[in-house]
């Protein structure tokens, strides 16, 4: 009885991949363990192996195609002596099987772009570049790794320092490339040891130089919180001004997928509420390139976060020697008139897509991305709720001290006079993440919440 | 001390060192402990808030290895700050006056005993979590390193921090990367309130580096010739490039943790044993005088002027103002780098 191959999914958020290269050919008789294809993603290739004994009947994907989405068809193998020419195939389950997230759903993929999916929504106002500039297709991950690539090149004082990011190229390839341009004295492969390192970047950083700390994720940085809070955002004011820590700690933070609670935590919160730090937390991979590249220039330590998911994420980004944004500008992906949508970092994809659907039905949501998080662009919010008189605002971290709440706080105090509804918060659930996919889905907020959120608000 | 042998054991001979530099160790101790008690004083007047942690008794360890240090070397530390800051040089009107919160102090007086910092003595704090400073202190190596020059930083901690985790950690990436970093553990027997015997295992903490392949050795804290000495051989270990050094200076705290210790962790006795027989200052003061070096009116002298520096000092930290109120909000964040060091 033949059965089909899928492709597998090798890591939590791989969502497609490259069939790179097949270590086997029609005919061939294979057993279990016999590696049988090379799948390269975005972060890693991997080798394949055969999970059961049979003969390789039809290949059906060629080598080489890239955009093969996960659990598709890509082989069958049947017993000895079988004809498979006519073989109804009975699928074998991917060793990793999937289940994305709603609004998840990469809206451009870097290749082989599917014409059923939307382009990558673009920005209705405050252009961050010159009208007419020549624009380039990155993922988040290029353009981050372009900015680092780009301020170490201006600046001989910075490096990075982190868990894989020189010889094993970034466990999330963001450092892709940096060790072969600036060789291993800037670029730190570093035990793991996450408190540690911290430290020792505090200090390099009260040395004089502009160290940049990757963690592995952010959870991992609850082990250094110590030093990222005592020592570095609190060393300028206890000092009287005298000595800082200008540096950046980055790396991806909050749910990836399927990783379970400890894996899956959004501090942008927590961040946002100590003085001393700056916070940003890009959307697009315009924004991370432009705000990573002033992070780094920046004089105070900056907490970067990520989003695994977005790494892989194509988007526009301007074409231009030297592209920056500056932080605490607020942008506006969507103007509206019938109420706000305020979100950062991945929440946009949950605030974006309700935003399309909510205009089917006649609703104009104005879709604001604040990008950093402190300093914080109170004066876009307040003048678009002052137009909108509504509000709802979209993150994935837990409810409680979350931005939203702060933000609702703030609109209150003022322009309480402006709103015609409460503000609404749409958040992750007060939960630990869990691990099973249904109920991953139901911890975090969605694009059918902010659509009910905004309904609430809206009195429809 | 603690009664266990030393690898260095305590003379009374340095050929190494002059009449006048043990007049200058004389009187820098002499600085610290006349500081300390005066800042103990402005306490229990309630001049100075919160933590107020005395160096007293310790005074050997920072003047001997300051000896040992050149221009552009780095320091960092613990809370226990005062006398690291004195013997680095940093001016004792600024250091008293932060301890009183006010506008003439190091940081404005918004840091306070144990936070204060100079760039241009290159001391790096001044730091309130036990061993936070540790691996600071290796990563102001590192930048050194990375610069290119052989400067040194001198990081100290005390036997408590030494069970830290994060001191291992930076152990194992110190010597990993060779950085130009010597760890002083000043080993005063006393976690706050817990001694090491009731804290540790093992008590040779320098031993530990061993485990890490960090050369290293314990010496007597209570003989300032015998610190300067290992201090120097630590500091050409570091500057030849051979990596970190770790020092574990045996010294001993007369005052509490800090000035609310209840004293119900060791005898009277045991505290007064050391101060009669084994003082820093003492020691040093009876080899300039059996030496010929100094006579009694000599060391007077050296007393009332220490004793003038202080009252200067105190009467500084009480007439300078409060920090005006706008200094609430400044120095959050930099405009510019805060430091080109």
């Amino acid at each position: 009885m033949a059965t089909e191959i899928l492709m597998p999914a090798l890591s939590p958020t791989m969502e497609e991949g490259t069939l790179a290269k097949w270590l086997v050919k029609e005919g061939d008789t294979v057993s279990a363990g016999d590696i049988i294809a090379e799948i390269e993603t975005d972060k890693a290739t991997m080798e394949f192996e055969a999970v059961d004994e049979g003969v390789v009947g039809k290949l059906l994907v060629k080598e080489g195609t890239e955009g093969v989405k996960v659990n598709t068809p890509i082989a069958i193998i049947g017993e000895e002596g079988e004809d498979m020419s006519e073989a109804k195939a009975e699928s074998a389950p991917a060793p990793v099987a999937l289940e994305t997230s709603e609004g998840r759903a990469d809206p451009k993929p870097a290749n082989g772009a599917s014409p059923s999916q939307p382009a990558s929504p673009r920005p209705a106002q405050t252009p961050d570049w010159p009208e007419g500039t020549k624009m380039k297709t990155q993922t988040v991950r290029e353009a981050l790794r372009d900015a680092m690539a780009e301020e170490m090149r201006a600046d001989d004082s910075v490096f990075v320092m982190g868990e894989e990011v020189a010889e094993y190229q970034g466990a999330y390839k963001i450092t892709q490339g940096l060790l072969d341009e600036f060789g291993a004295k800037r670029v730190i492969d570093t035990p793991i040891t996450e408190h540690g390192f911290a430290g020792i970047g505090v200090g390099a950083a009260f040395g004089g130089l502009r160290p940049i700390v990757e963690f592995m994720t952010f959870n991992f940085a609850m082990q250094a919180m110590d030093q990222i809070i005592n020592s570095a955002a609190k060393t300028l004011y206890m000092s009287g001004g005298q000595m800082g820590a200008p540096m950046v700690f980055r790396g991806p933070n909050g749910a990836a997928a399927r990783v379970g609670a400890q894996h899956s935590q959004d501090y942008a919160a927590w961040y946002s509420s100590v003085p001393g730090l700056k916070v940003a937390m890009p959307y697009s991979a315009a924004d991370a390139k432009g705000l990573l590249k002033t992070a780094i220039r920046d004089p105070n330590p900056v907490i970067f976060l990520e989003n695994e998911i977005l790494y892989g994420r194509s988007f526009e980004v301007p074409d231009l020697d030297d592209f920056t944004v500056p932080f605490g500008k607020a942008k506006i992906w969507r103007e509206g008139s019938d109420v706000t949508i305020v979100s950062f970092g991945i929440g946009m994809t949950y605030a974006l897509e309700a935003a399309e659907k909510l205009a089917q039905d006649g609703v104009e949501a104005e879709v604001i991305d604040l990008r950093t998080l402190r300093p914080l662009d109170y004066d876009t919010v307040i003048e678009s709720v002052k137009k909108t008189n509504r509000c709802v605002t979209v993150e994935e971290g837990f409810p409680v001290g979350a931005i939203g709440n702060h933000l609702s706080a703030y609109i209150m105090t003022h322009a309480f006079d402006y709103l015609d509804a409460p503000v609404l918060n749409c958040t992750g659930k007060d939960v630990p993440m869990p691990y099973a996919a249904n109920l991953e889905k139901l911890a975090l907020t969605s694009v059918a919440e902010v659509i009910e959120a905004v309904k609430q608000v809206t009195y429809r | 001390m603690a009664p266990r042998k030393t690898a260095a054991a305590s003379t009374d001979a340095k050929p190494n060192v002059s009449a006048e530099e043990l007049k200058t160790f004389y009187r820098e101790m002499l600085l610290i402990r006349r500081f300390e008690e005066k800042a103990g004083q402005l306490y229990g007047m309630g001049l100075i808030g919160g933590f107020c942690h005395l160096y007293i008794g310790q005074e050997a360890v920072v003047v001997g290895l300051e000896a040992a240090a050149e221009e552009g070397d780095k320091r960092v530390t613990s809370y226990r700050d005062h006398g690291h800051m004195l013997a680095c040089g940093m001016d004792p009107k600024g250091v008293m006056a932060e301890l009183t919160g006010r506008e003439g102090g190091y940081s404005k007086g918004k840091g306070g005993s144990m936070h204060m910092f100079s760039k241009e003595k290159h001391f790096y704090g001044g730091h309130g979590i036990v061993a936070a400073q540790v691996p600071i202190g290796a990563g102001l190596a590192l930048s050194d390193k990375y610069k290119g020059n052989d400067r040194v930083t001198f990081t100290y901690f005390g036997d408590g921090a030494a069970n830290q985790g994060q001191v291992a950690e930076t152990y194992n990436m110190a010597q990993l990367w060779d950085l130009p970093c010597i760890f002083v553990i000043e080993n005063n027997q006393y976690a706050m309130g817990t001694s090491v015997k009731r804290s540790t295992k093992s008590p040779d903490f320098w031993e530990r580096g061993a485990a890490y392949g960090i050369a290293g050795e314990a010496v007597d804290g209570m003989d300032v010739l015998a610190v300067k000495a290992a201090g120097e051989k630590a500091v050409a270990h570091c500057r030849a490039g051979k990596g970190p050094y770790i020092l574990e200076v045996m010294t001993y705290r007369y005052r509490g943790h800090s000035m609310s210790d209840p004293a119900k962790y060791r005898t009277r006795e045991e505290v007064q044993e050391m101060r009669e027989k084994r003082d820093s200052i003492e020691h040093v003061r009876q080899l300039l005088l059996t030496g010929g070096h100094a006579s009694e009116d000599d060391l007077k002298k050296i007393d009332k002027d220490i004793k003038d520096i202080v009252n200067e000092a105190a009467e500084f930290s009480k007439e300078s103002p409060e920090p005006a109120i706008d200094e609430l909000w400044t120095d959050i964040y930099a405009d510019v780098a805060p430091q080109d060091a």
